[in-house]
């Protein structure tokens, strides 16, 4: 098991090493150089070269990789072009919104998920049809879209809910039960899209599983012994089947993140997506190396838990 | 294969039938579209007319105008070109990388075929997001590049299929007769293997494109896509996203659009994977 455990994690940190590298590959090829950019056309050779010095672009790449995560290990990631702000400290201020805004979405989706599920595996075949349609639909929404419809609803036709930001410009003078409230109106429209979509990617997979489950002979073999009702549903049917699902949950982790970069891009949420788009469309070459990399380790830290968890809740893969 | 007892499959004619229609609608775009999606008249005049409306030279606005007066129907049509266009080559590209890597790292199972896999498994744990709008954003926006962009981080999931697929095929008893005949593994790669993974891979594909339509309406969305005034349903979510308030048609309809095309590739892509297994339920 810890043998196991130490293998995954070892190959957890080769991702996040090829995101780095990659990221740095990606950089280099693009067309434009940095030191133009930064110095402006009307620079002379003597200050494209001075700028390319100071920059460490003068290196060969297997350096500046080094040179990277050399300083990238001791906390020191370079400066914002766009901002002039520390890339350390942008990215310390947005991960937990995004881990926050990441993790209540997960759950809330597979509450749901878990529930629409397993109205669909007991009731008649035309219940199934209807949710599974209704599940395919939520699944095939693109975030972006579902967001801009939410805010048309909820803030402009309706008005009951801001439209984007993580506070209002007031937040700093309220007291802490208002700006709690503040926080809470803030974050219910970006959490209800990602939940919507999600409730959709997660009652399709435990569907599967539970339908899977009710084919093994363990479950003939409840049946047997007279068990019907609620008892074999939750105790022998919805325990077996939730194995595959938290593997599922974790491969499922990378697209989920996809769809919060576009839902903090919409609403404006303070977190990593939306420090990486700004990055992006700034051409904040720091920015973009740090937003990748933090992104991949929270992907990859989450895959990873998904991971443990599987083996902690199903002897048969702790002891395989 | 798509045999007659898959198109008893409600999901499968659901599916197949949407799908018909919308490539009908974008092969026949100039035909329906009633108007030139690039068109613009008397700006003031005929700027966000609702839909079912006349315009002031009479003109039928199937779906109402966007902010230039644009007819939002004619867009729409032209927009699925592009994103089914745009889909369908993005999962070409991804399936052939996919096929190759699986069935090569399913024949030769040495050093060869654990590398493969290991890249691949590197590859699929990578969030795809972040790599898309780095490719996206560090070289000029383009149709070609959203293309080559969606159909290289796409792949993996396919390759993985293929080579499960393969490595059981490999022990099948016409895999065995080849090889005992004397058959090279190219040979046996791509003569006996290939054409027995069709199925599968169908699967993979069909869930694929939908993936692939999002993705790229997501970039375009972004303005890292396809890029204005050339119609695309991002694009136009996008520019209707600012005209909500008086006009939220314009975002509405290419959102919808986009949700009927995923919801036709998962239903298909569903009845198929159902239906290769062996249990329709």
């Amino acid at each position: 098991m810890l043998l196991r455990l130490l293998g995954r994690v070892a190959a957890a940190a080769a991702v996040v090493l090829g995101v780095v590298l990659l990221t740095f590959l990606l950089l280099h090829l693009a067309p434009g150089d940095p030191a133009v950019h930064l110095a402006g056309p009307g620079a002379s050779a003597a200050q494209l070269a001075a700028v390319r010095h100071t920059l460490g672009l003068d290196q060969p790449l297997p350096l500046q990789v080094l040179a990277w995560l050399g300083r990238a290990a001791t906390g020191d990631w370079g400066t914002s072009l766009a901002t002039g702000r520390p890339v350390a400290t942008m990215l310390g201020e947005a991960w937990p919104w995004t881990a926050a805004l990441v993790l209540l979405s997960l759950g809330l989706s597979y509450l749901f998920g878990i529930g629409l599920a397993l109205l669909q595996a007991q009731g008649s075949a035309r219940r199934d049809t209807i949710l599974s349609v209704v599940s395919v639909a939520l699944f095939a929404v693109p975030a972006y879209w579902l967001a801009v419809v939410l805010v048309w609803v909820f803030s402009w036709r309706l008005g009951w809910l801001p439209a984007f930001g993580g506070a209002g410009v007031d937040a700093d003078f309220l007291p802490a039960g208002a700006r709690a409230v503040d926080l809470l109106r803030h974050l219910a429209l970006p959490l209800v899209t990602l939940t919507l979509i999600g409730v959709g990617g997660a009652a399709r997979f435990v569907r599967g599983s539970l339908f899977d489950a009710r084919r093994e002979p363990f479950l003939v073999a409840a049946r047997a012994r007279g068990l019907s009702g609620r008892r074999l549903l939750l105790r022998h049917l919805l325990r077996n089947a939730l194995g595959p699902v938290v593997t599922l949950l974790g491969l499922s982790l990378p697209a989920l993140f996809s769809g919060t970069v576009f839902v903090e891009g919409v609403f404006a949420w303070p977190g990593v997506g939306r420090v990486l788009l700004l990055g992006v469309q700034a051409r904040d070459y720091p920015v973009v190396m740090a937003a990748a990399l933090v992104s991949a380790v929270l992907v990859v830290l989450g895959t990873l838990l998904a991971d443990v968890l599987r083996a902690w809740l199903d002897p048969r893969v702790r002891h395989a | 294969m798509p045999d007659s007892a898959l198109l008893h499959d409600r999901r499968a004619r659901a599916g197949l039938l949407l799908l018909a229609g919308l490539t009908g609608l974008a092969l026949l775009a100039p035909l329906v579209a009633g108007a030139d999606p690039a068109a613009q008249g008397d700006v003031v005049a005929t700027r966000f007319l609702a839909p079912l409306a006349h315009g002031p030279d009479g003109h039928f606005h199937l779906l109402g105008t966007d902010r230039f007066g644009r007819d939002v129907w004619a867009r729409l049509v032209h927009g699925a070109r592009v994103s089914l266009l745009t889909g369908f080559l993005a999962t070409a590209i991804a399936v052939g990388i996919g096929l190759v890597v699986g069935t090569v790292a399913g024949v030769w199972r040495g050093p060869l075929g654990r590398g493969l896999m290991a890249a691949t498994d590197f590859a699929l744990a990578l969030p795809r997001v972040v790599l898309l709008l780095l490719l996206a954003a560090l070289w000029p926006p383009s149709g070609v590049l959203v293309v080559l962009v969606l159909g290289l981080t796409g792949w993996m999931s396919i390759a993985r299929l293929v080579y499960g697929e393969a490595v059981g095929l490999m022990a099948r008893p016409f895999v065995l007769a080849a090889r005992s005949l004397g058959a090279r593994r190219l040979r046996l790669a791509f003569r006996h293997l290939v054409p027995s993974l069709w199925t599968p891979v169908t699967v993979a594909a069909a869930l694929g494109v939908g993936n692939a339509i999002t993705l790229e309406a997501g970039l375009s969305y972004l303005g890292l896509g396809v890029q204005p005034p050339a119609p695309s349903w991002g694009g136009m979510i996008a520019s209707g996203r600012d005209t909500l308030v008086n006009a939220p048609w314009v975002a509405l309809a290419p959102g919808l659009a986009l949700v009927l095309t995923v919801v036709a590739c998962t239903l298909l892509g569903d009845a198929l994977r159902d239906h290769l297994a062996g249990h329709p339920d």
